[in-house]
């Protein structure tokens, strides 16, 4: 068969400026290339920075944000559209090729409705009339398992959840009738439960539809679900290409081998969980004094070890910290630190029960101040607890840059010259700078890379087996939760539905949410998100 | 910092401010006749003896110029560094503490800013005793409320970033919140807005002493020069129009750096102040 999509050995490069020196023009893509053919998925998969966004907007002929194309052929059924001039590519784009980006909520203009934005390219192109594309959206709804087919399209996008509007984002781009799509990590940032039901929608209407499309994603469990082949990219730079099964089960290089083992990081669960460092008694709490958020909750942090506390987006985990921090005061309930009641609010607690509980960010980036270089935010707390000043301040500075496996090269760096692991690690190093004993852990590796947000699990470990650092972990990472947690919590719509010793919280038998929080995590083998399709259509046909 | 990056509309802003500044500075020695002297024949033109000729009273226009700036430049510096101190402490303090001090503080700025600044400024000045420091107070406390508006808001997107919540969780206090945590992070809008309330003041000075509530005669600025040549206009005679000419030059020079200064205006993102 012909190939649809012929990639030749394609050049991108930006130019790039480096604080504090001239600009420079630098390399993202070192001549990649590989072949399409219709109706196949090829997976792009690779870490942040691998260039695989920019490969699949260059199927597009589109260079983002000053990134320019500057060698090689993209052959579209044998043309080279590099070579079309700007009509040209209006002629393909959004009409032969289309288009699905990460965040859908951002990519809808608000104020259209969504039957309106899906059709729009069908329309403009002239591919098809309105009345004939109307029908094709409906169509297409349906097929994505969106409720209410007819009257989907009437809404607009802040009237529906975010899953859905991700499903009405890939009916826009299926709705011209593409040849091939690009997906940009269309799952990436929903929950679980939700990705599977938009994986599922996306490979349904792949099949149906006979498109080509080219999936990038860094999650590569989930790109086994839906793709045919593979190809691996790491600093612009083509790692190994491959069919699913080879890529999975044999893969040729240590960088791929890496990635496939990702998940493997086991902790042995701690024997005797009854010594409690942060109890947390029956606690109620609501924003603004209206709209409740947490329902009853009491879970406890057994000293020097991890409860993880899990739960999809809105179930309160994020919550629940900003209550034991007393950012939020509880309404009811009360939460004990070592026995002794903590007051509610924090600026009534004491400079010392203040030092004892520190707090990892989801966002290390916005987590530190951008005008302090890596000493004055390591150094903060080690003069404000500790009145450390001088030499000595910067002896434990170093220190505490050594414990984090950064070094003391770092210290004079800003937070926007470093990598989004370091600055993770610099988080980790001002936390630990005030010797707290427990840390409560907000999604610190949601942000990260898959090998990075290892990396960043194992330094937790270390410095738990070393200090009796007590964690508490909020996450919706299933796979974290196993690596890391010796409790469990699970959270849902504000209640813990399930709260006990690992082993026990994740083994039959489950409660309903848990168990579909437990079924929706990818797992990296063939063939396993048509097996939990098939095992609920048993259950719902069961029911 | 690197002299072949400044674009070259700045260089003339920032030439034309040295200027101003070093006239400022050094009037007694550049200005080539005294402030209050009487040389010559009324409204002589110019050239000659003269190079810009001489006023309504046969001062030396030149001469009053520069002891002009002086005075103009000196009144206007020290007003909006006090309208920003003002503004900026108030507006931070509203931002950081939140709730009733913050409703407090912003509805009376409202209040201030309903009242039309020049108005509400004739009627202050002209019930209070016509002193310098006077002038520069109530011009300050006008100017403060524009710089409350935009503390505010560029304060407000800081406060809710996670560092700041982080140095709270410390244990930090109000101070050093305000001064180490987040003006760092607004001084780069605020040093803009800066250059432009400064020309903002000049021209608001000007007005002042155009109408008479300003600087006093006989000490020159350049408002008042306008108003004391300003029927010599219907003579035919320029000198009115030179001083303008200044004002609109000074203005111009502030707004044409504070372009630049807006343009390299690092983001919260970028690092090094300078980037």
């Amino acid at each position: 068969m012909a190939d649809l999509l012929d990639v030749r050995n394609l050049k991108i490069g930006a130019t790039a400026y480096p604080p504090g020196e001239p600009p420079k023009d630098i390399t993202i893509v070192h001549g990649v290339s590989f072949t399409l053919q219709k109706g196949k998925v090829l997976g792009l998969i690779g870490e942040s920075g691998a260039g695989k966004s920019t490969i699949g907007l260059a199927a597009l002929a589109y260079g983002r944000g000053g990134v320019r194309i500057t060698g090689g052929e993209v052959r579209l059924d044998g043309e080279d559209i590099l070579k079309l001039g700007g009509r040209g590519i209006r002629a393909i784009r959004g009409n032969r090729v289309c288009y699905v980006a990460q965040s859908a909520a951002a990519a809808f203009n608000p104020a259209h409705r969504l039957g309106d934005q899906v059709i729009e390219a069908a329309v403009r192109h002239g591919t098809l009339t309105r009345s004939e594309a109307w029908e094709r959206a409906k169509f297409l709804f349906g097929v994505l398992g969106l409720p209410d087919p007819e009257g989907f399209g009437k809404r607009y996008p802040h009237q529906v959840s975010g899953g859905q509007l991700q499903r009405a984002m890939t009916a826009m781009a299926l709705c011209p009738g593409p040849e091939l799509i690009v997906f940009d990590e269309p799952t990436t940032a929903l929950d679980v439960t939700t990705q599977i039901d938009v994986l599922a929608a996306i490979k349904r209407a792949i099949d149906e539809t006979h498109t080509a499309a080219l999936y990038i994603t860094h999650d590569l469990a989930v790109v086994a679900q839906i793709s045919d082949d593979i190809m691996v990219l790491r600093h612009g730079r083509m790692v190994e290409h491959g069919p699913v099964q080879q890529i999975i089960e044999a893969p040729q290089e240590d960088y791929t081998r890496e990635l496939v083992s990702v998940g493997h990081i086991q902790k042995q669960e701690a024997a005797r969980q009854d010594d409690a460092l942060l109890r947390i008694e029956r606690v109620d709490a609501a924003y603004s004094g209206h709209f409740k958020v947490l329902h009853d909750v009491a879970v406890h942090v057994p000293r020097g070890q991890t409860l993880a506390v899990v739960g999809e987006s809105g179930s309160g985990k994020s919550t629940l910290a900003r209550v034991i921090t007393g950012l939020l005061p509880p309404s009811k309930g009360q939460v004990t630190f070592k026995g002794e009641a903590l007051p509610p609010q924090f600026a009534s607690r004491s400079k010392e029960q203040l030092r004892q509980i520190q707090m990892l960010y989801q966002m290390a980036d916005t987590a530190m101040n951008p005008r302090q270089t890596v000493r004055d935010i390591i150094g903060r707390p080690l003069t404000f607890y500790f009145g450390l000043r001088g030499q000595e301040k910067t002896r434990r500075v170093s220190e505490l840059l050594e414990q984090i496996e950064m070094g003391k090269g770092f210290i004079d760096r800003y937070p926007a010259e470093l990598s989004g692991g370091q600055k993770q690690r610099v988080c980790i190093a001002r936390a630990l700078a005030a010797e707290p004993e427990l840390i409560l852990c907000d999604e610190p590796t949601s942000a990260l890379d898959p090998l990075v947000a290892a990396g960043i699990l194992k330094l937790l470990m270390r410095l738990q087996a070393e200090t009796q650092l007590s964690y508490l972990f909020i996450t919706h990472d299933i796979a974290t939760v196993r690596a890391i947690a010796d409790s469990i919590a699970v959270m849902y719509r504000g209640r813990v539905v399930r709260f006990g010793p690992k082993s026990q919280v994740l083994s039959p038998p489950f409660d309903d949410y848990t168990d579909l929080l437990l079924k929706s995590v990818p797992e990296m083998r063939l063939g396993w998100l048509e097996q939990v399709l098939a095992s609920r259509r048993m259950e719902s046909a069961g029911h | 910092m690197r002299w072949r990056a400044i674009p070259l509309s700045a260089w003339v802003g920032l030439i034309g401010l040295t200027a101003a500044l070093l006239c400022a500075l050094f009037a007694p020695w550049i200005a080539p006749y005294g402030e209050r002297e009487v040389v010559g024949d009324i409204w002589l033109p110019m050239g000659g003896q003269f190079v810009l000729g001489t006023d309504n009273l046969g001062r030396d226009l030149l001469s009053r110029l520069i002891y002009g700036a002086q005075t103009t430049i000196s009144v206007a510096m020290a007003a909006t560094v006090l309208s920003f101190s003002l503004g900026v402490m108030l507006s931070f303090t509203a931002a950081v503490v939140g709730g009733w001090t913050d409703q407090g503080l912003s509805r009376l700025n409202d209040l201030m800013m309903a009242i039309p600044t020049l108005i509400f400024a004739l009627i202050v000045l002209a019930v209070l005793p016509q002193e310098l420091w006077i002038l520069i107070l109530v011009m300050a406390v006008l100017d403060s409320t524009r710089v409350f508006r935009l503390g505010r808001a560029v304060a407000l997107d800081v406060t809710v970033m996670e560092f700041v919540e982080a140095a709270r969780l410390r244990g930090e206090g109000r101070l050093w919140i305000i001064f180490r945590e987040i003006l760092p992070n607004t001084l780069s809008p605020l040093l803009a807005e800066f250059g432009l309330r400064f020309a903002f003041a000049v021209l608001f000075l000007s007005t002042l002493s155009f109408l008479g509530l300003g600087i006093q005669p006989p000490e020159a600025d350049w408002g008042g020069i306008v108003k004391d040549n300003k029927d010599g206009i219907i003579f035919g005679v320029p000198a009115a129009l030179i001083p303008g000419a200044a004002i609109a030059g000074l203005a111009v020079c502030v707004n044409l750096v504070v372009d630049w200064l807006l343009n390299r205006t690092a983001s919260l993102k970028g690092g090094r102040g300078d980037g």
